[in-house]
């Protein structure tokens, strides 16, 4: 062919098609290149009767294909039509190997040995071709013919047992229809929620999930895949899963060698190669969008497939998405721009290294900006919190005494430690007093999770400088990212099932820990029996005494909930040690500190009152309802006084739950650092207020996810009861309810059964009602570390 | 455990020195004022004293509306509890007082026992509230009622179950040790006797009729079903305990809150008929 196209659109899928119809739409010379004889290979390769979501909701579709949500059928049918009518010229069977020329005259070579000159080229072959495997090193068996990487249609297998692993859009469409199919399915989710997922699936899984139509489980990774079973590391141990197949739904890898040989460049750590603001690769004349560009969404794509072509011909259209990014950018001083700010937030903070422009700002589209004068608070100590915090411009203050100051510069990240930790906001954090004042992103919690889930750079940034921080907060904020940088660069983030033991007594071990998330508690043998010495939450380091002072250990730890830690090498801790003798002097003091504490209590009571808190969730509590029945006459009160607060509905049951000698622990909300119940709320109804208190907001649609996920059973769904006559009358005349009774309450479209839990009565004056109405003492409620250390004081 | 405070040790015994001392205050006026005719309720300090004790009755009561209003607040009902038995008890030194030790058959005398009697019923329901909670806890060792009361009809399934692998003779002993109740009159459920108890005298029953089996399956399901006899039994007997405990901490406000009412009432007739009549 000797012609030379305007446009060469390389790849039929959603990208491609959208930006062929639109080179037709204008008549231009161009031509679509698919490797397959079908248009769109990844839909088409979706399993039949799929059905395919639209999202994001908000974002309006510029293209001259259809597309809504709709089965994948239909959806296919809507683009071979489309780009009949619109005459698009596509060629089948066409797969590019190569790219060579440049910008005004490109040839590109196909697998036959054909050749197709063009003006520009569009890459927008996506990620499927290519697709992420289990790897039998690591995983042994994994080859062994069991494992595979798709499905095709779910009705191949019937009564069968399958296990799905991965925890994105595919492997839980591939999960949910093989269940349908009468298939016996387990979904393997490395982490604990679903947070990668649109959140269309997201409710589809979480109620497969709860309809016992599918097994889920959470935190595991296959160890090793059997003749007819899988092995997986779980919580609660290894657990063995019959499989007569796996299907395993990792996700796809850009074809690095074949985009790199088109011009694509990779920056460190990056999934996907690098484009400008209109697409355009490295090399001039070379765009790359879609899911090559780092856009898995349809909608993306055709957006996008639709900008490019009138980028090339040099009419360009604004994305849709910068539009709604300049609204939120009017709050920075000095914006201009959506282009260069994007660049200057990028170029600003080393979290966002590893994503393209791009992705960069879809990912802003759910942040927000603050802009603060000098002096002005970001976050307030004690606060309680879950979003990051990134410094855009200026710099903040961190006043830890009146003559302390930290300051944190430019690019820097704060709040972490409530993302981590679940922990309340351990600083204030102010505009820096003596600037212009500063610009912090807000990015909320899901986001937040995203990035770290998504971006392999956000996730070794944000580990890092959490270690720093714990080793600075730990042993003296006068330690500096330098003096520390070899502890950081060996130290490893450990995962620990609950009941797991980081350090054994008697043990050679020569590592410390400190605990990121969970806690756990230090343990002796004495007799025939574990004696609990201590409780140690998130933050603080155990481990401390064998490396000191080079003995065996000395005490186990266990983790009482699941915990993360690090793992910091004893070694290497020693050398900072001995090069700095202010160091040692301090962590001395907390070793000294700690093993006058452990000496303290070997009281067995007491220790196994401690143990007994642990065990029924007080170590992952920040604040728990803790009854002495030594004191409650069991009047039901604080129940009443629940219901009376809280629309006639309690959220407290008084008698049932844990007891201990006299303590009791009622069935009521622990309010955990790492609720449970978060983890899986479609709507994100469940949040935390600056109180630290986890509530239910207005927009639950009672799907009961947090119910189940909650381990303490403190949430139930319940409609409202009809309002009641007040007091006096009831006092005077009588009336069927008195204090915290209330009629059944009646469901109905106006008053649904939605989530209620506890509240800590934030907005009531006093603190919670429970406490207040108890008319002996006998209901306290408050966090365990000042629980355990009133019954300590007590001993 | 110590997280824990008292009613009768709020904020470090607050109400019970401020009693003490509400009561040094009012013996030190009754002693140093003297008037002619002997110390009585018509005198200034006998008016006063009059006053201050209707005022502290009228507010002592107040607790009855107080602890059902769930008003948010500053104050908890434990500082409220407190301080209503350490003021009820200083009543005795303050309404002795008043009356200047003069007794008789009539409306004001009345008055007087009634308040007696309302700060001894107080007495025994702070006795009660010190003393079963403890055994409470201690006779569930661990267990919820709900918890039990499941187990109990778990095992009435269990018997229903074994009885149909037994003679007839077993199901009759079935039969009756359905019908063990927990509670009954008034006496009953105070004491919390378990001695006529029909699971356990269906356990007796059971225990004579299984050593006349022969079949050695039948010795086993009979063996099975002893135990759960004995599990029922031993189940309804802590549960009637535990009714007993709940009812003990209960009834002494039988005597106290109607008691109280008709003291309102009374004091109302004294203090009427003390300015009109008298």
């Amino acid at each position: 062919m000797t012609d030379i196209y305007e446009i060469a659109i390389v790849g039929s899928g959603p990208a491609g098609a959208s930006a062929a119809a639109r080179a037709a739409k204008l008549g231009l010379s161009h031509v679509l290149l698919e490797r397959t004889d079908h248009l769109s290979d990844t839909i088409y390769k979706y399993q039949r009767g799929k059905y395919v979501m639209a999202t994001p909701d908000n974002l309006p579709l510029q293209s001259d294909l259809k597309f809504e949500a709709d089965t994948r059928e239909n959806i296919l049918g809507w683009w071979d039509d489309g780009c009949a009518e619109a005459k698009v010229n596509i060629k089948f069977n066409a797969e590019v190997t190569a790219i060579e020329g440049e910008k005004g005259d490109f040839t590109l070579k196909t697998a036959k040995g054909e050749t197709v000159r063009a003006k520009n080229v569009v890459l927008a072959i996506g990620l499927q071709g290519n697709l992420r495997k289990l790897d039998p090193r690591k995983i042994p068996g994994a080859d062994n013919g069991v494992t595979e990487y798709q499905l095709d249609d779910p009705k191949d297998y019937f009564d069968k047992d399958v296990v799905v692993i991965g925890a994105g859009d595919a492997a839980i469409e591939n999960a949910v229809a093989l269940a349908q199919a009468q298939n016996r399915v387990t979904i393997v989710n490395r982490s604990r929620e679903f947070a990668r997922a649109k959140s269309g699936n997201v409710s589809l899984i979480l109620s497969a999930i709860k309809d016992e139509l599918l097994e889920c489980a959470y935190n595991a990774e296959p160890v090793r895949v059997e003749d007819r079973a899988i092995v997986l590391k779980t919580p609660e141990g290894e657990r063995v899963v019959p499989a007569d197949r796996v299907i395993a739904r990792l996700g796809a890898m850009a074809p690095k060698a074949f985009v790199e040989q088109c011009g694509g460049v990779f920056e460190a750590g990056a999934d996907v190669p690098r484009v400008n603001e209109v697409y355009e690769s490295d090399r001039p004349g070379v765009y790359i969008i879609g899911a090559l560009a780092g856009y898995p969404l349809i909608k993306h794509c055709m957006n996008q497939g639709y900008e490019v072509v009138h980028t090339i011909v040099g009419d360009p259209v604004e994305s849709i998405i910068r539009k709604e990014l300049a609204k939120k950018f009017q709050v920075i001083p000095g914006f201009t721009d959506v282009q260069s700010m994007l660049e200057k937030i990028k170029a600003a903070a080393p979290l966002f290294q590893g994503l393209t422009l791009l992705q960069l700002s879809e990912f802003l589209l759910d942040a927000e900006f603050h802009f603060k004068k000098p002096g002005e608070a970001f976050m307030k100590k004690d606060e309680a919190g879950a979003s990051l915090f990134v410094i855009h411009e200026g710099s903040v203050e961190i006043p830890v005494t009146e003559e302390k100051v930290f300051r944190l510069p430019q690019g820097a990240f704060f709040g972490e430690m409530g993302l981590i930790m679940g922990r309340r906001r351990t600083a204030t954090v102010i505009a820096d007093r003596t600037g212009k004042g500063a610009v912090c992103i807000e990015i909320p919690r899901t986001a937040a999770l995203k990035l770290i889930a998504s971006s392999p750079v956000a996730k070794q940034v944000m580990d890092e400088t959490a270690i720093l921080r714990q080793l600075q907060t730990f042993l003296s904020p006068e330690l500096t990212r330098d003096d520390l940088s070899e502890l950081i660069a060996a130290a490893q983030t450990k995962k620990f099932s609950r009941g797991e033991a980081l350090i054994k007594e008697g043990d050679e071990g020569d590592a410390l820990y400190v605990i990121r998330s969970g806690s756990c508690t230090v343990s002796k043998r004495i007799g025939n029996s574990d004696v609990v010495l201590a409780y140690v939450p998130a933050g603080k380091f155990v481990g401390e005494m064998a490396l000191l002072f080079h003995q065996v250990r000395s005490a186990t730890v266990r983790a009482t909930v699941p915990v993360e830690a690090v793992e910091l090498d004893g070694a290497l801790f020693r050398s900072l040690l001995a090069q700095k003798p202010k160091l040692r002097a301090i962590v001395d003091r907390v070793a000294r500190e700690r093993e006058e504490d452990n000496q303290k209590i070997s009281d067995d009571e007491l220790s196994r009152k401690i143990e007994f808190l642990s065990s029924v969730g007080l170590g992952e509590a920040t604040n728990a309802i803790v009854i002495d029945e030594s004191l409650c006459v069991r009047c039901d009160y604080c129940e009443k006084a629940c219901a009376e607060t809280h629309d006639g509905v309690a959220r407290l049951d008084r008698d049932a739950g844990p007891t201990y000698a006299n303590i009791h622990v009622p069935i009521s909300c622990r309010h955990c650092e790492q609720p449970h119940c978060m983890a899986d709320c479609p709507p994100n109804a469940l949040q935390r207020n600056p109180n630290g208190a986890v509530y239910v907001n207005e927009t639950c649609i009672g799907c009961g996810n947090c119910a189940r996920n909650c381990p303490y059973d403190a949430i139930k769904l319940s409609a409202l009861p009809p309002p009641k006559t007040g007091l006096f009358s009831w006092l005077l005349f009588g009336g069927s309810y008195g204090p915290g009774e209330a009629a059944k309450p009646k469901k109905s479209k106006e008053n649904k059964e939605l989530a209620r839990k506890c509240d800590l009565c934030s907005g009531v004056d006093g603190g919670p009602a429970c406490v207040r109405a108890c008319p002996t003492g006998a209901v306290i409620r408050m966090g365990p570390e000042e629980l355990f250390a009133r019954i300590r004081e007590g001993a | 455990m110590s997280a824990h405070v008292s009613f009768l040790a709020h904020e470090r015994f607050r109400w019970f020195k401020r009693s003490g001392w509400l009561c040094l205050l009012v013996i030190v006026a009754y002693s140093a004022y003297a008037p002619i005719g002997g110390r009585n309720g018509g005198t200034w300090v006998g008016y006063g004293l009059g006053g201050l004790g209707a005022l502290i009755i009228l507010w002592l009561s107040w607790l009855g509306v107080k602890k059902r209003g769930f008003a948010a607040g500053a104050t908890t009902i434990r500082g409220w509890t407190s301080a209503h038995v350490y003021l009820g008890l200083s009543l005795i030194v303050i309404a002795t007082l008043h009356s200047g030790f003069e007794f008789g058959w009539n409306v004001h005398t009345l008055a007087y026992a009634l308040m007696m009697a309302v700060i001894l019923s107080g007495a025994f329901g702070v006795f009660a509230y010190v003393r079963y909670p403890r055994m409470m806890s201690e006779n569930m060792s661990g267990q919820s009622v709900a918890g039990l009361r499941r187990e109990m009809s778990e095992l009435d399934a269990r018997l229903a179950r074994l009885s149909q692998r037994l003679p007839d003779s077993f199901a009759d002993q079935v039969k009756i040790a359905l019908e063990a109740r927990m509670g009954g009159g008034f006496f009953q459920l105070l004491s919390g006797s378990s001695r006529r108890c029909p699971a356990a005298r269906a356990r007796d029953a059971a225990r004579v009729l299984a050593d006349g089996l022969t079949d050695a399956e039948q010795q086993a399901s009979a063996t099975e079903m002893l135990a759960a006899f004995s599990r029922k039994a031993e189940i309804a007997a802590r549960l009637r305990r535990d009714l007993s405990f709940k009812a003990m901490m209960d009834v002494w406000l039988w005597i106290h809150v109607p008691m109280t009412l008709a003291l309102i009432a009374t004091l109302t007739a004294h203090v009427f008929i003390v300015f009109f009549y008298w």
